[in-house]
């Protein structure tokens, strides 16, 4: 059976989800803080800043994971402090969910900045005059107005998370059970003559789980904005 | 409650320098685009921070630079009617209206909500989005949200301008009950002519970022050197009661002794009013004429003349019931030697019906 799928198979499977899921839900505040800054403030750096955050969309993914190990690596000057407080990215799977975050980061950014963007000014300065403070006017009208963005770039980057491949056998390699998520696992069947089913059946599983996310991301853009705009 | 304002403001090559009180009531900041009047009330609101720039309500002081005060917008109370009604698209009209309340963590003051709900005749929108809403429908709302924001001061940018004439008929009566039921003071930015003369208390003429002349708003249109608008828009405002209506369907409006007839006016005998006598509007005669099909003639002797271009020229007429201002050729004020003292009559074609007072 071409879905039958074997335990190996399965382990790089939830391996994935949980990978994208955690890499998603840590990058998502930190995206919409730097979208909010890039969309709605004046600052010195504002341009590096914009340099820096695009820079993995940019960089070969190797080089990208090659900085991650040199930077969060047992013996990097992060790593190596994060590891006294017992956070250890080397060679498990929450290196992997890393390299998965800052790959899906610019994505998840450019999307969400986008949609900040397209919230009206002039509805916050007249929450201004109605006398709600900053923080309550991105609350009130800021966030709920940009919704369907946001949820297309955690989307977009759930789904960069769930391809992401360079950066992260660089990073963490690929260790069954801990950095094997499921592109790497292709990847490895196809060195191996005779295991093209086993590749094909994780190759469909990633064109369901893209489409998958897709699909919802669409689904839930045009609920919440016709919740919001009652069209 | 008053407002004073001092602001010195440059921006585009465009420099605002004014320095006035706003008295209680309506005050209109009347001027073309581009006289600084949205300016004005962007730096009270806070929505903009100009230069140099002092300006207070009563012992509150908005901002001062001299000593380095700025209050942001969210702090004053105020509510500001905008334009374009910026209604928040996400929530029903019902959150729109409670929206200052729940921002400023204060209880919903239902009574208060109704009134304001029952007064501008939108109970059967509460539950609907803006999207959906018409123009008109959609600025009573806006108006209803500034009103419920608890404001002490109460600022309005063309809130018509972008409606059509019915609409505009729709929403101006709001603005009278503001003024006259709430007794918050308003100031209210137009660039029309009528809706000054229906709404003002106070005007303050702008033109080129100075205050040409501030005023009770009758003496202002009244004065034929006032004209930021451009002599287009000229034309005096009388008060008058209404005396009769009469069986051909027209209604006889007294105007301290002289006479105006209008089309039926839906209002009872004795109802005060006040209309609007555009410029251009009135001719002038220096004999009763006679086998005219104009109805309103009034008779008063000329108090001014004043140039107002190449061939033209505004004359003032002094009638019992106050200034009416003639537009008309210079060629005819000599023809006529009219001069300061010659009595004459006004024809005049257009009697629009400016407000109750």
């Amino acid at each position: 059976m071409l879905l039958d799928f074997s335990p190996a198979e399965w382990q790089a499977i939830a391996l994935s989800i949980k990978v994208s899921f955690v890499a998603t839900l840590f990058s998502l505040p930190l995206a919409l803080t730097a979208a909010y800054a890039l969309a709605r403030w004046d600052f010195f750096g504002k341009q590096f800043l914009n340099g820096l955050v695009h820079l993995p969309l940019v960089l070969p993914p190797v080089v990208t994971g090659y900085l991650l190990l040199v930077v969060f690596g047992t013996r990097g000057p992060v790593g190596a402090f994060l590891q006294d407080w017992g956070l250890v990215f080397a060679f498990r799977w929450t290196g992997a969910a890393l390299a998965a975050a800052i790959m899906a980061f610019p994505l998840m950014v450019r999307a969400i900045r986008l949609s900040l963007e397209a919230v009206d000014p002039k509805l916050e300065q007249a929450g201004a005059t109605l006398g709600a403070s900053p923080v309550w006017i991105f609350l009130t009208i800021t966030l709920p107005l940009s919704v369907p963005g946001i949820l297309a770039g955690t989307v977009l980057g759930f789904a960069k998370a769930l391809g992401e491949f360079g950066a992260t056998i660089t990073f963490v390699s690929a260790v069954p059970g801990q950095t094997q998520t499921v592109p790497s696992a292709i990847y490895a069947l196809l060195q191996v003559p005779g295991q093209e089913n086993a590749a094909l059946r994780l190759v469909l599983v990633s064109v369901v789980l893209a489409m998958g996310a897709l699909l919802l991301s669409e689904v839930l853009a045009r609920r919440t904005m016709k919740r919001m705009t009652g069209v | 409650m008053s407002l004073s304002i001092s602001i010195q403001h440059s921006f585009d090559g465009f420099a605002l320098d004014v320095s006035f009180e706003v008295p209680k009531g309506l005050t209109v900041l009347y001027g073309r685009s581009g006289s600084g009047k949205s300016t004005i009330i962007n730096a009270v609101s806070g929505l903009i921070r100009p230069d140099n720039a002092k300006i207070s309500i009563d012992e509150q002081v908005l901002q001062d630079s001299g000593a380095g005060i700025f209050m942001p917008a969210y702090k004053r109370k105020l509510g500001y009617i905008f334009q374009d009604s910026r209604l928040f698209p996400h929530l029903t009209v019902t959150r729109n209206l409670d929206y200052g309340a729940r921002a400023a963590r204060r209880g919903i003051d239902t009574v208060q909500r109704e009134r304001v709900i029952e007064m501008l005749g939108i109970g059967d929108l509460l539950d609907r989005r803006p999207l959906g809403l018409s123009g008109g429908e959609k600025q009573r709302v806006a108006i209803g949200r500034a009103l419920l924001a608890d404001p002490q001061l109460i600022l309005a940018d063309e809130p018509l301008a972008s409606l059509d004439a019915a609409r505009k008929a729709e929403i101006l009566p709001y603005f009278e009950r503001i003024r006259d039921e709430t007794g918050i003071p308003i100031i209210y930015v137009s660039h029309s002519a009528n809706e000054v003369a229906r709404l003002a208390t106070t005007v303050v003429a702008l033109e080129g970022g100075k205050v040409l002349r501030k005023g009770p708003a009758l003496d202002v249109l009244a004065d034929p050197t006032t004209m930021p608008m451009g002599v287009g828009q000229v034309g005096a405002v009388l008060n008058v009661r209404i005396k009769a209506h009469h069986q051909d369907g027209l209604t006889e409006l007294d105007a301290s002794g002289d006479s105006y007839f209008l089309p039926h006016v839906k209002a009872d005998i004795g109802t005060n009013l006040r209309v609007r006598l555009p410029a251009s509007d009135v001719m002038l005669a220096t004999t009763r004429p006679s086998g005219l099909s104009a109805l309103n003639i009034v008779a008063g002797r000329v108090e001014a003349i004043q140039d107002t271009g190449a061939s033209s020229a505004i004359v003032t007429v002094s009638t019992r019931a106050g200034a009416v201002l003639a537009r008309v050729t210079r060629r005819s004020v000599s023809a006529m030697a009219l001069d300061v003292g010659v009595p004459c009559f006004a024809i005049v074609k257009t009697v629009a019906i400016a407000s109750d007072t």
